[in-house]
């Protein structure tokens, strides 16, 4: 249940535009905000840097997973892996992968990221600051997918 | 934001433990009930719950064996109580995550169409 998101949207653009957007290095770090070195390879990895204002002094790695012209393309990383100082190579890592299909007047994209039950709690904490969020709000919602799976209820 | 000390990190129990534990109704209820009414002892959540008290008993060992509920002993009876901590971090990160990739998706709705 915790283990992944998965997120579906749907864009009003031919699939070859979206599929360009996701796989060409250049197109993929303009709408992501980073600055890539090379092509995307399937088993290869990427390096780059991120252009993303309050980020832009980080370097960003990534490997690329599979590529499945026009279909599929997903890679693995340290998922906000943003402490120059942390060597996080050791660590787990999560697979990201984008799923096309076609859609009438456009293309249909899953994005699903997954592998976050690996990732050490100390580290899944540290992205957020302590006490923002009441534990209250976070039980409603979880009683909501409670009730939501549970057709006894 | 402070960064938790390697030696804090090695005493955490595995994360995985704590999703496992999640990943069934009848456990997700009880999490919710001992939030909702403060802890309980098993006689008062197996009441309305549709299974044994066996099997309530069952379910809340596997919470605590994740962490996420504790028993203790009140009079004649054990009451469990939660843990709301672990469940807390878990939860907000994928919530986290789940945002970002929102404004991720958002900024490559805008670049293709």
């Amino acid at each position: 249940m915790t283990d992944r998101i998965e997120k579906t949207i749907c864009l009003r653009a031919p699939r070859a535009r979206v599929w360009a957007a996701l796989t060409d290095a250049g197109q993929f770090g303009a709408w992501f905000g980073v600055s890539l070195r090379g092509p995307f390879v399937a088993g290869m990895p990427v390096e780059g840097r991120l252009t993303i204002p309050g980020y832009d002094h980080l370097d960003w790695t990534f490997n690329v997973e599979a590529i499945v012209p026009q279909t599929q393309f997903s890679y693995r990383w340290h998922p906000h892996a943003v402490d120059a100082s942390v060597d996080y190579a050791t660590e787990a890592t999560t697979l990201v992968e984008f799923a096309l299909s076609d859609e009438a007047g456009g293309t249909r994209l899953r994005v699903t990221e997954s592998g976050f039950d690996r990732l050490p709690l100390a580290r899944r904490q540290e992205v957020f600051p302590l006490n923002s969020e009441g534990w209250e709000k976070m039980l409603a919602k979880i009683e909501r997918h409670v009730l939501a799976a549970d057709p006894a209820r | 934001m402070s960064r938790v000390s390697n030696a804090a990190l090695k005493q955490l129990p595995d994360a995985a433990r704590v999703f496992a534990a999640l990943g069934d109704p009848t456990r997700l209820r009880l999490v919710s009930r001992l939030s909702a009414d403060g802890p309980q002892s098993i006689t008062a959540l197996t009441a309305g719950a549709g299974v044994t008290r066996q099997a309530i008993t069952k379910h809340l060992m596997a919470l605590g064996d994740a962490g996420l509920a504790t028993p203790a002993r009140q009079g004649r009876q054990i009451v469990w109580s939660l843990e709301t901590r672990r469940l807390d971090i878990a939860r907000r990160h994928l919530d986290f995550v789940s945002g970002q990739w929102d404004q991720a998706l958002d900024r490559l709705k805008h670049f293709v169409e």
